[in-house]
């Protein structure tokens, strides 16, 4: 019997190790498996190389995980947003490396990684800074820049629904670096807002099917980034005794 | 007058040429009936409020959407449902979602028709640098840029001509990084509209009040007045379909 359910965000994240490579998906908030990644700083692997578009917002979420000390290095295209704290004074500071990634050539690095693809070719960033370095060649009278593949060990990602065999399917924009990043990961980690029985899904609506996917856990309420951001909350909670009510609401929402 | 003192009487002086929301319209013309468009954040975005009635358009927000609508109503509002600037949008009637591969494989692989950006600088062969000034503080941060430049089949800037200090955007080469080399296409600036083409710069038309010279001083390459040109085509035009209709 095949069942991907897992007793909880602890637990899925549980085998995360120091040093580990973490795909985490989502583009902004949409898409942030934002109770995962709480739990990942519950667990406490360091020396994490993070992948993500961005670095979060506020200090909740991604942008906790790297203010907790877990990240030594971000691969992601746009590092600094509107509500982004913690990232740029840990950079400024040189605790923090960056390997700074157009937005499609990480899409394309992933997809890559997940389709056994070690290099390919793009014409993004010739002649440009993020080209330095890289094997360049022509063809058809075009300069082209070599990129690799990109793998992790584990993915945290979200998902509106999802079965026991882990088909998946998502909620509008929210599924952005989602299914690629589902591809390139050893050990996929999803956090779904619904799970259904076995049938549920139309073959013909699942976007990433079950093969792609190791652990699910039902988070029904998943917390949102910026309704947090607003409300000044700090993860994890030691970090501010005001905000205690948040690692309560966190445990009750984890349980499969 | 000395040059400082000529910026700063254009620093000071009240608005001339096309003010932000006149680009983004005379930019709107030139959008084609039927184009998949990607529209950068900041006045681009505008570009989609002009695009002339009965053009259809449909636009690409590289996040995962094709078919992008308008800002949502407090009901329709969806954190899950955002355009590449983070912004809440909605989705059009025969809208599809994707994920990033897709999104990219459209733009890199030449599928989108028309991308409207803006620039820091841009050079007289087309190069655009609109990501960094290369500051070494500064927290580098590239997006899609460089794929919508690499991928895109027509590429357009609208920009204000100059710096707020009065320095020339329009260059012979770029002083800060690139974002992508030889790419753009067409500039929309507060004064002017010009081509990059094989034999230069071509002015092709001016804000209303704005002269030829005027532009051409605050440009840091010699432009190539297209005006004239423009002038006899357009007469040529109406004398074509003169003819048509005498047939």
């Amino acid at each position: 019997m095949i069942d991907k359910r897992v007793a909880s965000c602890a637990s899925a994240v549980a085998d995360i190790k120091d040093g580990d490579t973490v795909m985490i998906g989502g583009f902004g908030e949409a898409g942030s498996p934002i109770e995962l990644i709480h739990a990942l700083i519950d667990h406490g692997a360091k020396n994490l190389t993070v992948i993500n578009n961005n670095t979060g917002s506020g200090r909740v979420g991604l942008a906790a995980l790297i203010e907790n000390g877990q990240v030594a290095k971000m691969i992601c295209s746009y590092p600094r947003t509107a509500n982004s704290l913690v990232f740029p004074e840990l950079y400024r500071s040189g605790k923090i490396e960056l390997e700074l990634v157009p937005q499609g050539t990480l899409a394309e690095r992933i997809r890559a990684g997940g389709a056994g693809i070690p290099a390919f070719f793009t014409k993004t960033s010739v002649g440009t800074p993020l080209a330095d370095g890289k094997e360049c060649r022509r063809f058809e009278g075009d300069d082209y820049v070599m990129e690799r593949g990109l793998k992790a060990d584990f993915a945290l990602i979200k998902a509106k629904q999802a079965d026991r065999y882990g088909n998946l399917t998502f909620n509008k924009t929210a599924r952005n670096f989602a299914p690629i990043m589902a591809m390139a990961a050893k050990n996929t980690l999803v956090q779904v807002n619904e799970m259904v029985e076995l049938g549920v899904l139309d073959p013909e609506n699942v976007i990433t099917p079950g093969i792609f996917v190791n652990a699910l856990i039902e988070v029904t309420h998943p917390q949102q980034e910026s309704q947090l951001v607003k409300d000044g909350i700090v993860y994890p909670q030691t970090n501010n005794p005001a905000t205690s009510s948040i690692k309560e609401v966190n445990v009750g929402e984890t349980q499969a | 007058m000395s040059q400082v003192a000529e910026r700063q009487s254009i620093e000071t002086s009240k608005q001339i040429g096309w003010n932000r929301e006149q680009m983004a319209q005379r930019c709107a013309q030139d959008i084609e009936d039927g184009s998949y468009v990607n529209l950068g954040i900041g006045i681009p975005e505008k570009v989609a409020q002009y695009v002339p009635d009965g053009r259809e358009v449909i636009y690409h927000t590289e996040n995962g959407l094709l078919g992008m609508g308008d800002s949502p109503s407090d009901e329709e509002l969806d954190a899950d449902l955002i355009n590449a600037g983070k912004k809440a949008v909605t989705a059009i009637p025969g809208a599809s979602y994707f994920h990033h591969g897709d999104s990219f494989a459209m733009i890199r692989g030449n599928h989108i028709d028309v991308c409207v950006l803006g620039a820091m600088q841009v050079s007289m062969k087309g190069d655009l640098a609109n990501w960094s000034t290369g500051a070494v503080d500064a927290i580098p941060a590239v997006g899609g840029a460089m794929d919508l430049v690499a991928g895109v089949k027509t590429i357009y800037i609208i920009t204000q001509h100059t710096t707020k200090n009065g320095v020339a955007k329009i260059l012979p080469e770029c002083t800060f990084p690139l974002t992508g080399q030889k790419v753009v296409n067409r500039i929309y600036s507060d004064l002017s509209v010009i081509d990059v083409t094989e034999k230069g710069l071509i002015l092709i038309e001016l804000a209303p009040g704005i002269s030829f010279d005027y532009v051409q001083e605050r440009t840091g390459v010699a432009l190539i007045n297209g005006l004239a040109q423009k002038n006899e085509l357009a007469n040529k035009n109406i004398v074509n379909s003169t003819d048509k209709a005498q047939h």
